[in-house]
């Protein structure tokens, strides 16, 4: 595997979360959180665990973003804090 | 309080930090794992249960009890979004709105007006603003079949490549998902209504549960398949990579009307009437 792919991969992860939780437009903080998902999706297939990988490309970064998306719909898209 | 809040966070971010430095390194061959747990598996899976996919067979079989619960959490899940936001009551709304599908126009129809025949001409979509799009309806009509054929392929082919129930059925319950996105909720809700994919969810858990019931009632321990040899007609070795299809399949169920139900209530807000 090549370490400087793995960094980058790692450094957008971070960078995902950190936005999501902190991003004030609710259906832009989960568009985020599906971003953050598909990069650890990466990150589990490059360390090997293809299963882990293939569970969280399907769970985390589809079908939970579509929830959020559901949600947001539903309710508001603007947070008070 | 957001500064407590902040250190809190950070206290025990760091301390999770430092304690995840005890952890052996990745792919550490002298880790308690490597050395007791992995080898077994390794090892002995392929003569066990003739499954390739070493992730499968501890997934379904060796762990199988961990997985019927697992199972039965996310039947729960279902149920607890049903609970918590199905409104039974129907009172009608105070207008409903028509498209005109071969004109485009749309209809606004009051209460105690004369309401369209739901015909090929006339379809009711939502009182918030529905693009309708015949590529993006065409392009999804013609996509969801393929996508449910992957599905079911990931379900059946767990035992040799990665995959397997929970993923084929979150890929199944995506197909229908896209579905009703692309579409409207009530057609979907034709398609397959709550009160399947709430018997879908329960009998899923029923074949996990029932396949280890029914291992009990051969002579063999609970979900130990195989006791399943003699009712499938088939060497021990085979009866267990069969009741892991059969299993799977359970799960496969489950998750498929799980995912689809708790999208009904979510995007309708518990009314399944007008939804995304």
């Amino acid at each position: 595997m090549i370490w400087q792919l793995d960094l980058i991969i790692l450094l957008i992860v971070i960078i995902c979360g950190i936005a999501a939780i902190s991003i004030r437009d609710l259906l832009g903080a989960a568009i985020m959180f599906g971003a953050y998902s598909f990069m650890m999706c990466l990150l589990w297939s490059i360390m090997g665990a293809v299963d882990v990988s293939f569970t969280e490309a399907s769970v985390g970064a589809g079908v939970s973003t579509v929830f959020f998306v559901a949600a947001v719909f539903r309710t508001t898209r603007r947070t008070r804090d | 309080m957001r500064l407590l809040g902040f250190i809190t966070v950070v206290l025990l971010g760091g301390l999770l930090f430092h304690l995840s430095l005890d952890f052996p390194d990745l792919g550490d061959a002298s880790s308690p794992a490597a050395t007791h747990v992995s080898p077994y598996y390794i090892e002995h899976t392929m003569e066990d249960t003739s499954v390739p996919n070493i992730v499968t067979a501890v997934l379904a079989d060796y762990r199988g009890y961990d997985t019927l619960f697992e199972t039965a959490v996310i039947f729960s899940a279902g149920l607890a979004c049903f609970f918590l936001m199905r409104i039974s009551e129907r009172t009608a709304p105070k207008a409903r709105f028509y498209r005109h599908l071969p004109t485009g126009l749309t209809l606004r129809i009051e209460k105690g007006g004369k309401i369209p025949e739901d015909t090929r001409e006339f379809e009711r979509i939502d009182s918030v603003w529905v693009p309708y799009d015949v590529i993006i309806t065409m392009t999804c009509r013609l996509v969801v079949p393929f996508i449910q054929l992957f599905a079911l392929y990931v379900i059946a082919h767990g035992h040799h490549s990665p995959g397997g129930g929970f993923q084929g059925g979150v890929i199944f319950g995506a197909a229908i998902i896209l579905y009703a996105i692309s579409n409207n909720l009530r057609r979907t809700l034709r398609r397959m209504s709550e009160r399947m994919s709430a018997l879908f969810g329960s009998v899923g858990v029923i074949i996990y549960g029932g396949t280890g019931m029914l291992c009990l009632l051969l002579g063999a321990g609970f979900l130990d398949y195989r006791g399943m040899a003699s009712l499938l007609g088939v060497d021990p070795v085979s009866a267990r990579s069969y009741s892991i299809l059969i299993v799977e399949t359970g799960v496969g169920l489950a998750v498929t009307a799980v995912m689809v139900w708790i999208y009904y209530n979510l995007s309708s807000a518990g009314k399944q009437d007008e939804g995304l």
